[in-house]
């Protein structure tokens, strides 16, 4: 038996723009346990609740997260508007979808450059960011914004799309399609790519069970759960399945990943052709409402959920956010266990941590 | 060492950032903002660095690992805060655990608005950081020979 030694992994490291800071315990080159410590991120956004009123609040919440800041303003919009007890009109339903979807495609495109990076494919990972950065144009075409683009208001959405802007969404992802179907070539396909990534990290389904993961983990597990499915927004008129792979391993995920962003291209193409020709995109919300919700949404990396309490101030009581990737940490504390030393970066990557939505 | 400008590193860390600023920053060294070819290049290493850009806002915990990484960066060097909650705070000025934007804890040299801040701006950031670092090892070169002249 080798000795035991310490090494401390971040806060400050190359692997993550982000400070995540774990503990490995290692003996030889194996990792016996991983300690992650959090709270360099911590701000207490939550706490501003008693500070910006109702309104105000749906800019500060966006600002959880840049990478899925819209999913974030949009379920706490939607739990807003539970609490009123009104429905947004049905054109803001599908074009809070199409950004949703755009958001999500960005978001996993940025991932997967980021697991290139971890593999030490550089080129891999300037392609995925140049194709990203046409989805961030056809953001910034529609919003004004590229990461972070506040359109989200209680009781609808602050933009419209015209007819242009949305024929041009729809040729514009057939070419980032085109694109695509070539660097998956190369994650699927590349012999070196799958010896990086198959069989390591391993979560089984019962252990993802257990250990409560959500989102692309999950579902690389064998998990079929999708929020999606709930059917809030335009998702109920949409026709899609889970991409489900039962492997466990960094490759599935990494497979998961990529044929969601393909998924995504196909929701945004359905939902331009059912998007309904109307003219109010909001509807007006007044007076301070009093109760309480409990929204449930799926953003790229997983489920998140939102609670709000109010009790008919200005100021809500209330606001929790419960996020993926406090969800997906055990599991990748337990997939650490008995790792190469050399694998936990990509262990830690294949996760997609977002650590400011984790620690807020 | 006329031609230093040509040939800073740059080091990165979020501070308590929302991500957003991050992968602007990020953004800006890929190839289609390509922040390298002012000669700059990124690095994870401290102590080979030149120019420390900082994204979000200092908190209780973060602000001792902000000053070391300063500290462990060599002489001359120039920090740039990147989007508003570097620079103040930010929309996270009033939370409990944010003490204000960078210069709370470091000496900031360029302040770079925005929320996100675009990375045109971040890049407009880098090349006036540069110019400065051009200077700063200008004044440093300088003294160091006045510094031999008098041991002499
Ligand atoms: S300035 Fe805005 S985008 Fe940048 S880190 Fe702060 S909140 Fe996020």
């Amino acid at each position: 038996m080798g000795k035991r030694s310490i090494i401390p992994y971040g806060p400050q490291h190359p692997v993550l723009p982000e400070p995540i800071h774990i503990d490995l315990v290692i003996e030889d080159e194996r990792v016996i346990e991983a300690i992650p410590s959090v709270g360099f991120i911590h701000r207490g956004l939550e706490s501003l609740v008693d500070r910006r009123d109702i309104h105000q609040l749906t800019y500060v919440i966006e600002r959880t997260c840049g990478i899925c800041s819209f999913g974030h303003g949009m379920g706490y919009c939607e739990t807003m508007e539970d609490i009123f007890g009104v429905e947004v009109p049905k054109r803001a339903k599908f074009l809070r979808t199409i950004w949703f979807e755009l958001s999500r495609m960005h978001s996993h495109l940025l991932w997967l450059g980021l697991l290139a990076d971890a593999f030490g494919y550089e080129n891999l990972f300037y392609q995925c960011w140049r194709i990203r950065e046409k989805v961030l144009d056809l953001i910034e075409m529609t919003t004004g914004g590229r990461v972070i683009f506040s359109v989200n208001k209680i009781g609808g959405v602050l933009k419209d799309i015209s007819p242009e802007h949305l024929r041009l969404i729809d040729s514009s992802i057939d070419d980032i399609k085109a694109e695509l179907e070539v660097i998956k070539k190369t994650f699927i396909e590349d012999s070196t790519v799958q010896s990086r990534l198959r069989g390591i990290g391993i979560i089984t389904k019962e252990q993802a069970h257990a250990l409560g993961c959500a989102g692309p983990v999950a579902r690389a597990s064998g998990i079929r759960c999708d929020m999606r499915k709930r059917g809030y927004e335009a998702y109920q008129f949409l026709d899609f399945e889970p991409i489900i792979s039962d492997a466990g391993d960094c490759f599935a995920r990494c497979y998961c990943r990529l044929m969601e962003v393909f998924q995504s291209i196909d929701l945004i193409h359905q939902a331009i052709g059912m998007i309904p020709d109307e003219t109010d995109i909001s509807i007006d919300v007044k007076g301070n409402p009093t109760g309480e919700s409990f929204i449930r949404i799926e953003q790229p990396r997983g489920e998140a959920v939102f609670y709000v309490k109010a009790s008919g101030k200005p100021h809500i009581d209330r606001f929790r956010l419960r996020t993926p990737t406090f969800a997906n940490l055990p599991g990748l504390c337990e997939m650490l266990k008995g790792a190469e030393l050399s694998d936990v970066g990509l262990m830690v990557v294949t996760i997609d941590p977002c650590i400011s939505c984790t620690e807020r | 060492m006329a031609k230093i400008k040509k040939s800073p590193w740059l080091l990165h860390y979020d501070g308590s950032s929302c991500n957003g600023c991050d992968i602007e920053v990020l953004a800006c060294l890929t190839p289609i903002y390509d922040a390298e070819r002012f000669g700059v290049m990124n690095t994870g290493d401290p102590m080979q660095a030149d120019i420390f850009l900082i994204t979000g806002g200092i908190n209780t915990q973060n602000a001792e690992v902000v000053k070391q990484l300063y500290n462990q960066m060599p002489r001359p060097k120039v920090v740039v805060a990147v989007g508003v909650c570097a620079c103040t705070g930010g929309v996270f000025k009033d939370c409990y655990n944010i003490l204000g934007g960078a210069d709370t804890v470091i000496p900031v040299d360029i302040y770079v608005p925005g929320c996100a801040a675009r990375p045109q701006s971040i890049i407009d950031g880098i090349v006036q950081a540069v110019e400065l670092f051009q200077k700063r090892s200008d004044e440093h070169d300088k003294e160091m020979k006045n510094k031999g002249r008098e041991a002499s």
